[in-house]
């Protein structure tokens, strides 16, 4: 099962989002923004971090990157791809998702160890938690606000495409609190929060995000 | 050469954080009576030759594609007369 994993001009946790693929058992493939192949990979993690400088918008000018033109054929074509955090960005910008990200309400950048309410479990890349679970992964963004207006809102809610939302107070003024979403067909998911970083005991605040990277290696095999 | 402005500014209905950040503050710089701000992007963009209708569709299709993203953005088009 080989993964790959993008590394734009100033991504960030492209490293990280590689050893939990590692960790899950997968075979990490490294992906370079200016290559147009995504050399045969099962699926794709578009990283977190702070790709081409958050300039003009976040994952504005990622977006357009020669890797991401068979990176959306192969989505729309059933491929996983995961979005975190800067990824989740670039996946609104491209519209393999809905909505988009903006400024944290508070204006603040946020790191924290955020409780999560995991409400999909039938995507490609939360196969293995249980609907209602909660999980502990670090959320760290300064534009982490998921905004759309409220007919997609309600579309995304009822249709069971909201993945993580968040538990608590509102980290980031995101809409309905939601962390995460999924396209219909369940193959694309965006989060805010990292789940990369909750991979081991010594380094994040749990391993509850292991499950983002095992579920996705059961997943491609019965695609 | 001509010179095309694209103004991006935030919809209505989308919270803007850094335009309510200037309005706190300008009343403490002493700046009374203003009630809103919201704070924009303005592109300027120097233009090969005349500026055209096809010209300025083709502008308005780089302000959709790149300059703004339409889902939280509205944008305007006009020609900077330098005259």
């Amino acid at each position: 099962m080989r993964v790959g994993v993008v590394t734009f001009p100033g991504s960030l946790d492209d490293g990280d989002a590689a050893r939990a693929v590692r960790l899950a058992g997968g075979e990490t493939v490294r992906l370079w923004h200016g290559d147009d192949s995504l050399r045969d990979v099962d699926a794709v993690v578009l990283p977190g971090g702070f790709s081409y400088g958050d300039y003009l918008r976040c994952g504005a000018i990622a977006r357009f990157a020669p890797v991401m033109a068979p990176l959306v054929d192969a989505a729309r074509g059933g491929l996983p791809v995961l979005g975190i955090c800067n990824g989740f960005q670039v996946l609104c910008e491209s519209h393999l998702l809905p909505g988009a990200l903006i400024r944290n309400d508070h204006r603040k950048f946020n790191c924290v160890d955020q409780e999560l309410a995991v409400e999909n479990a039938s995507t490609a890349w939360t196969g293995g938690y249980s609907v209602g679970q909660r999980v502990v992964v670090p959320l760290k963004n300064g534009e982490g606000g998921y905004v759309a207006d409220e007919a997609t809102l309600d579309r995304l809610e009822g249709e069971g495409q909201v993945v993580v939302r968040y538990v608590g107070d509102n980290p980031n003024g995101s809409y309905r609190s939601i962390a995460g979403i999924t396209n219909e067909r369940g193959n694309v998911v965006g989060l805010m929060p990292h789940p990369e970083h909750a991979v081991e005991e010594l380094t994040g605040p749990s391993t509850d995000g292991l499950a983002f990277f095992t579920s996705v290696l059961t997943a491609a095999v019965t695609a | 050469m001509a010179r095309v402005v694209v103004d991006v500014m935030l919809k209505p209905e989308i919270l803007d954080p850094q335009g309510k950040a200037v309005a706190q503050a300008l009343p403490r710089l002493g700046f009374d009576g203003i009630s809103g701000v919201r704070q924009g992007k303005r592109f300027e963009l120097d233009v090969e030759g005349e500026v055209t209708e096809e010209r300025l569709a083709q502008i308005r299709s780089a302000a959709e594609t790149l300059l703004s993203n339409p889902v939280i953005e509205d944008f305007t088009v006009h020609v900077d007369d330098p005259r």
